[in-house]
């Protein structure tokens, strides 16, 4: 019998995934041996294991090309996947960092959670490095399927159920209509590497005239547009948002969203470069109704949760901007938005989860009545994040937006631009809202239960940084992002 | 030899009743056993077009997306499970604590 | 002969698919799910795949509608008493029957050049090494990262089922 004739396989291209696993599984032993009021270990456990992730990210950055792919061309480690492998990371830290108050709060404090969070990590990972169909495939599905477990981790609250089981029906049902779209692409190129598809779409220009491609394409973006929930697949985000545990709606409001985009990216743009007019006409429908769909609706929430959900749905619009522009300054603007994104919104979050008491009875906008007076510091914090949302300089949210429509001008998408700005300026108002509760309203409540850990206080601190940094000097970071655009 | 468009028509077929069922039925078993009839139709697609090429590729695809199935089958009947303990229904007309 | 056989599996298999949206009973649903799985491991036969009808009906058929028929004994679930719709249901049925349309529309309609770049797969290499290692050999090497992401798929699977149901952790 002849031997198998192993794929060369260079683990340098899949190093964080690999730490990011090796440690969920080492504190799921762990796990067994801590009592239930010491879970906060094994967050900080997994905290040194995000931070030694970050040493093959900074190291592979600029990798040489051979170096950078692995397992016969089906994962591809590039600058473009590493800056989202950072995003990623640091939305898993920040989101693990405000955890533990939370989850013994309600009374849930399973120490699964963390290697939970790890292993999402690493299927985002996957799906931001995967140049094979399959492997964003699993990616996702690795991705998702921890992500369920996450929205119904608080079992006995019927809220977390829901959001859980909802999450669960229609990412099942998303993923049935990519796979179909991956499954017609294959049978119209033969292959599910994405370099394969795009070698015989550039080889067979006749293609277009297969409709089966089409709709295989068709039908992958919306898969796609489901996990960043885009209009009109968006449905389920404000429920899954509303009804997870706080910090659990911080990380998958961030990552999973960074990672659909990424995948997105880089299917659209590698493998179907030459009909970028087509789809980027239909994309560019889609951004303005979700862009629009987003802030209308964030309008009329009452529920904080609920609003930032919504303002969630409008800031994929915004990033669908940059995705329609297509050129180089848009996608980096997308993924240096992504990652102040990250911060402003887990930021939010954070503020969110001090306010709310057990059971969350207090997520009204309304509560936040006198709250930047009651909580100079804390207020100051939440005022901050939201100008940021808002996109008010200088925070880093605005230089994100710039930089996003700045690309779509240039690429000459001046309607979409003008559509952007004005979505942004309608936004503002619900964002203000907030503000002027804190600061305009007399106190209701004494906001004396509030009790920041420094675990809390250490994530608002490098959130505010996060933000307040790139804002006033964004040379450097925008600088990372233009090097690590793939094209 | 059944002509390719044969077997593709059928799982298209097979699909569709699929999506009716997810997006008709109350019940969240009858939806999940709707979506796996979704992804079976994937499944015949792939095969189909696997034997049509000459390539495996698609059967090992295949065979993923069974795995798949499996996790989530494990992790949804869960889910089902602990929302029937606070709820006594799985109906997901009943999901409707949140409306905006 | 093979076109005749190809036709009666396909009836069953879309008429059983059709049961398990109509049925009232979820049980009913699962075991009509169950004929179409038959359905289709015969038609991988016809694809000359037996590996994958033989875990379409180990894995698909006996495992995983095993769970779900678990779940309703379980959960106890009888026949529904009232509506079995929501109220999406004209949408619901729109959307899929738009849905249908199209593919068959899509499949019936450009047959030249429908298909992309073939591999050197046949019936003879197939009956020579053996289906099963053709595909045990394709997943351990060109296919190698998919598997070892499926196996931390299935720790995650594992994990997170024990965290949601088990009564007490």
């Amino acid at each position: 019998m002849e031997t198998l004739a192993m794929p060369a396989i260079n683990f340098a291209a899949i190093m964080p995934e690999t730490i990011l696993s090796a440690v969920a599984m080492a504190l799921l032993l762990v796990n067994v041996f801590v009592r239930s009021e010491q879970k906060a270990y094994l967050g900080y456990l997994s905290l040194i294991g995000i931070l030694v992730t970050f040493f093959p990210i900074v190291a592979g950055w600029n990798a040489p090309v051979e170096l950078q792919s692995g397992f016969n061309g089906a994962v591809l480690q590039d600058n473009f996947s590493l800056f989202f492998k950072g995003i990623f990371l640091v939305s898993a830290a920040l989101s693990i960092l405000i955890s533990d108050q939370y989850m013994q709060r309600e009374g849930c404090n399973h120490g699964e959670l963390y290697p939970l969070i790890l292993l999402a990590t690493a299927g985002m990972m996957l799906m931001a490095s995967g140049t094979d169909l399959m492997v964003i495939f699993l990616g996702l599905e690795l991705l998702s399927v921890a992500l369920y477990v996450l929205a119904g981790f608080n079992r006995d609250k019927l809220k977390s159920n829901e959001a859980g089981l909802k999450y669960f029906l229609l990412g099942a049902f998303s993923t049935g209509f990519l796979l179909y779209g991956m499954a017609l692409t294959f049978g119209a190129t033969g292959t599910t590497k994405i370099a394969g598809i795009a070698a015989y779409v550039a080889a067979n220009p006749m293609i277009t005239g297969n409709q089966m491609f089409l709709v295989g394409m068709l039908l992958m973006g919306v898969g796609f547009s489901f996990k960043i929930a885009a209009a009109p697949f968006h449905m389920w985000t404000p429920d899954v948002y509303e009804g997870a545990p706080t910090p659990m709606t911080a990380f998958m409001s961030v990552g999973p969203k960074a990672a659909g985009f990424a995948a997105f990216l880089r299917v659209f743009m590698i493998a179907l470069p030459a009909y970028k007019p087509e789809w980027s006409a239909l994309l560019w429908v889609l951004a303005v109704l979700t862009m629009t769909v987003g802030n209308i609706t964030a309008l009329f929430q009452q529920d904080i949760k609920r609003m930032l959900a919504y303002s969630s749905i409008a800031h994929a619009g915004y990033v669908l901007v940059g995705f329609v522009a297509g050129n180089a300054v848009g996608t980096a603007g997308i993924m240096f938005y992504m990652l102040s994104y990250a911060f402003m919104n887990i930021g939010a979050f954070a503020i969110i989860l001090l306010v709310g008491r057990k059971g969350e009875p207090n997520n009204n906008v309304a509560d936040y009545a006198g709250f930047g007076f009651k909580h100079p510091l804390l207020g100051l914090a939440m005022s901050i994040f939201l100008f940021s949302l808002a996109g008010i300089p200088p925070a880093a949210g605005f230089i994100g937006k710039f930089y996003i429509f700045s690309g779509a001008i240039q690429a000459g998408y001046i309607w979409l631009a003008i559509i952007g700005v004005l979505n942004s300026a309608a936004s503002v108002y619900y964002y203000l809202r907030v503000m002027v509760f804190m600061y305009m309203k007399d106190p209701v409540e004494e906001f004396d239960w509030l009790k920041v850990t420094p675990a809390h206080a250490l994530c608002l601190l490098v959130a505010v940084a996060g933000v307040l940094i790139p804002g006033i000097v964004p040379g450097y970071l925008l600088e990372l992002a233009q090097k690590a655009v793939f094209f | 030899m059944v002509p390719l468009p044969y077997y593709l028509i059928v799982s298209g077929i097979l699909f569709s009743i699929g999506t009716i069922g997810v997006l008709t039925r109350r019940n969240a078993i009858v939806i999940f056993m709707c979506v796996e009839l979704m992804l079976n139709a994937v499944n015949l697609t792939f095969i189909a077009f696997s034997h049509e090429l000459g390539k495996i590729d698609g059967q090992v695809f295949v065979f993923f997306i069974m795995t798949v199935a499996a996790a989530e089958a494990a992790v949804g009947l869960a889910l089902m499970i602990a929302f029937y303990k606070n709820r006594e229904s799985i109906d997901v007309e009943d999901v409707n604590l949140m409306k905006w | 002969m093979e076109t005749f056989f190809f036709a009666i599996v396909a009836l069953v298999a879309i008429v059983s698919g059709m049961l398990v949206v109509k049925c009232r009973n979820p049980i009913n649903s699962a075991l009509s799910l169950i004929v179409t799985f038959f359905c289709l491991a015969t038609f991988y036969v016809m694809l000359e795949a037996p590996f994958m009808a033989a875990i379409q009906v180990i894995v698909y058929a006996g495992a995983i509608m095993v769970l779900i028929v678990f779940v309703i004994m379980l959960l106890n679930l009888r026949t529904e008493t009232g509506s079995r719709y929501t109220h999406a249901v004209t949408v619901g049925t729109i959307i899929g029957v738009l849905t249908l349309i199209e593919i068959v529309y899509f499949f019936s309609g450009g047959r030249s050049g429908l298909t992309g770049a073939t591999g050197g797969l046949n019936t003879e290499t197939i009956e020579r090494v053996g289906h099963t290692e053709l595909i045990g050999r394709s997943m351990f090497t060109d296919f190698l990262l998919p598997f070892e992401i499926t196996s931390l798929l299935l720790l995650v699977a594992i994990v997170g089922a024990v965290v949601l149901a088990k009564k007490k952790i």
